[in-house]
């Protein structure tokens, strides 16, 4: 992972923000701020630190104050560091109904931590969420763009076990936004 | 079995294509609007239809369309509510994952009724993959020439983008969408004005929902009047419903309007009844917003009247004795449901996704989630359910948006069908545990 200390993106990247630019009107450009900020997320660690929000308003050429009250707004985006692996688990109705305490304390034996921490190697953060619109497979976690439904215990150790390979190369809170612009 | 115009196509491999997509018949609301038809004939076409949004509100469509400003030169927008965030709705999620075309396809129609020469799609950010699977059927679109300029060789261009939200319930509401959309807060506008005189970049704007947006295809192919035929009155048409909680059968279903509670609940086409055989406590039947009924009043309205589900049978007693078909977000609850702790998940998640802007929502939905919390961790007061109303009270029409509204109704609702069980919590805290459910 690219440190936080120099972000700027790279050509590529450039090259996509600016396609995103140009899907509003001529002077309308802060419209592809959400979508810019998804991209920084992913590209600088998984979170937004101020250095990188600042470079957001520089692209954007808006004030920084523009970036941290739109950063801080949604819940998506992280203004602290986390996991590599960012595990989130609904807590809403449907799942709880069907489950999601278990799942929860589940994944917190399993890691040693509890919800909102991140273990002691970088690579799990547990938080918990609301509804993300996946109630018929409750009770359900998400990992990056990835929804994972109808959890049993022992689903829960496989994603685990999956994650804790496959992660050594990826972050999993990175969205994958080249492959689809 | 129901009439589907929706999502009949689902399990047909291949159909997020545009190829299979277009060999059923795909785009042909397209093809004979553009080819055909004016655009003040489409939205003829809609209102007689009889559609109304469903989103949630169940505005009709055609009319909120006649609203739309035209003033000469000034752009106008339609953008597409996909940010589907009220818990226990998750069906416009399948619709745009499945058939990701019947969305776009209704795009294109619908602006061109309105005189759209731009539309966005407004999807949540967790739907990320989803908004990707949208990407790559806009890409084949615009590939086809039913997306650009010219599109079909006709004098229609228009151009069609998905933008992503970041997690808050709250932009689903138009007008915070709006401000979201425009690169701000998610904070709702007050209104007047509506969107349909100053919306996107002050310019007139239609939002509309996922469902209603792809449905405008088969009103367009079958004729406003066809469609008007399908469902009960003024519930025209088939609806999606999301259907989560203790049953057999989760997942999405399209109905026909009309269709008794108790037959989409127990029959093997639907719901496949209650996990386990247990019995039913209650349902929620249109989203976390709607009140919560107990099983007697769901499956028969006051009067004794099966309960059907279409807007007008739901909310037959009011808010007395009835509900709303809300989103069509259906969660079933057994008999071993706390209804305290989970009027609790929902007061957290108000409280969550309140933007702040106003007093009596902002800190109403605070106060509701710590005295729940008190309640169901043993610690009640008495009094505090009298409390809990009171607040509920203070909140309702008090705000700038309507989720205040949506914050106060599962509380006013829960005391009022199930009084007794929060004041067993506060009595007997050494009980609680055993009124959590059973998994
Ligand atoms: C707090 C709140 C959340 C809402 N969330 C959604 C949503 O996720 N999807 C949606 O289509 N409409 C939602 N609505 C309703 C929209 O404001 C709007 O009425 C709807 O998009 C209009 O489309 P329709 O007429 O096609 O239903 C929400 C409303 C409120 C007050
Ligand atoms: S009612 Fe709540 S969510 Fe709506 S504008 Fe007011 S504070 Fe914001
Ligand atoms: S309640 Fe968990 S995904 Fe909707």
């Amino acid at each position: 992972m690219s440190s936080n200390s120099k972000n700027t993106f790279n050509e590529e990247t450039l090259e996509l923000v600016n396609k995103l630019i140009k899907r509003y009107p001529e002077g309308k450009h802060k419209s592809a701020l959400i979508p810019i900020l998804h991209i920084a997320q992913a590209e600088f660690g998984g979170w937004l630190s101020p250095e990188t929000m600042d470079y957001v308003a520089s692209i954007l050429n808006i004030k920084p104050i523009e970036v941290y009250e739109v950063a801080s707004f949604y819940s998506m985006f992280n203004l602290k560091a986390v996991g590599k692996c960012l595990i989130e688990v609904c807590r809403t109705s449907s799942c709880w109904a069907r489950g999601s305490e278990d799942v929860v304390k589940h994944l917190e034996k399993r890691l040693g931590i509890k919800e909102g921490e991140t273990t002691k190697d970088g690579m799990f953060t547990i938080k918990t969420v609301e509804c993300l619109g996946s109630c018929g497979g409750a009770p359900m976690l998400q990992v990056g763009a990835s929804f994972h439904e109808n959890l049993t215990k022992e689903k829960v150790d496989a994603l685990l076990d999956d994650y804790r390979t496959a992660g050594k190369q990826k972050s999993y809170t990175d969205l994958d936004y080249k492959n689809t612009l | 079995m129901g009439k589907k115009i929706l999502i009949h196509n689902d399990k047909v491999p291949g159909i997020n294509t545009l190829e299979v997509y277009r060999q059923h018949g795909g785009y042909a609301s397209v093809e004979k609007a553009l080819k055909t038809m004016t655009p003040e004939a489409v939205v003829e076409e809609v209102k007689k239809s009889g559609l109304r949004g469903r989103g949630g509100a169940g505005f009709p469509t055609g009319m909120k369309w006649s609203f739309l400003a035209k003033p000469p030169g000034v752009e106008r927008y339609l953008v597409c509510n996909a940010d589907e965030s009220e818990p226990g709705t998750f069906k416009d999620r399948y619709l745009m994952e499945k058939i990701p075309h019947a969305l776009i396809e209704g795009m294109i129609t619908s602006s061109y009724a309105l005189g759209a020469k731009t539309s966005y799609i407004y999807i949540r950010g967790e739907y990320f993959y989803v908004a990707r699977i949208l990407e790559n059927a806009i890409n084949e679109a615009y590939a086809a020439g039913l997306l650009g300029k010219n599109i079909l060789g006709t004098e229609f261009s228009h151009d069609c983008y998905v933008q992503v939200g970041a997690g808050a319930y709250i932009c689903g509401e138009e007008t915070a969408l709006l401000e979201s959309l425009e690169g701000k807060r998610g904070n709702p506008r007050i209104k007047p004005p509506f969107p349909a005189i100053a919306g996107l970049y002050g310019c007139p704007t239609v939002v509309n929902n996922v469902e209603t947006i792809a449905a405008v295809c088969p009103i367009i192919n079958m004729g406003g009047d066809e469609y008007a035929k399908i469902g009960v009155g003024r519930s025209t048409g088939t609806k999606l419903i999301s259907a989560s909680g203790h049953i057999n059968k989760p997942g999405v279903y399209e109905i026909e309007m009309g269709v008794p509670v108790e037959e989409f609940i127990y029959s093997e086409e639907y719901c496949g009844g209650i996990i386990n055989g247990r019995k039913l406590k209650a349902v929620v039947a249109g989203g976390s917003s709607v009140p919560i009924l107990p099983a007697e009043l769901i499956l028969k309205t006051e009067k004794g009247e099966p309960r059907l589900m279409t807007y007008e049978s739901l909310s037959d007693g009011g808010f007395a004795t009835g509900t709303m078909l809300g989103s069509g977000g259906f969660i079933v609850y057994d008999e071993t449901t706390s209804i305290v702790k989970n009027l609790y998940t929902f007061a957290r998640f108000y409280h969550h996704e309140s933007c702040g802007q106003c007093s009596p929502c902002r800190e109403g939905t605070g106060w509701m989630e710590k005295i729940l919390h008190r309640i169901v961790e043993g610690h009640g007061k008495p009094g505090d359910v009298d409390l809990l109303w009171d607040i509920q009270r203070k909140i309702e029409g008090n705000t700038i948006c309507p989720l205040g509204d949506a914050a106060a109704w599962p509380v006013a609702s829960a005391i009022r069908h199930f009084r007794k069980e929060f004041e067993d919590y506060i009595k007997y805290p050494e009980k609680i545990k055993d009124f959590m459910p059973v998994v």
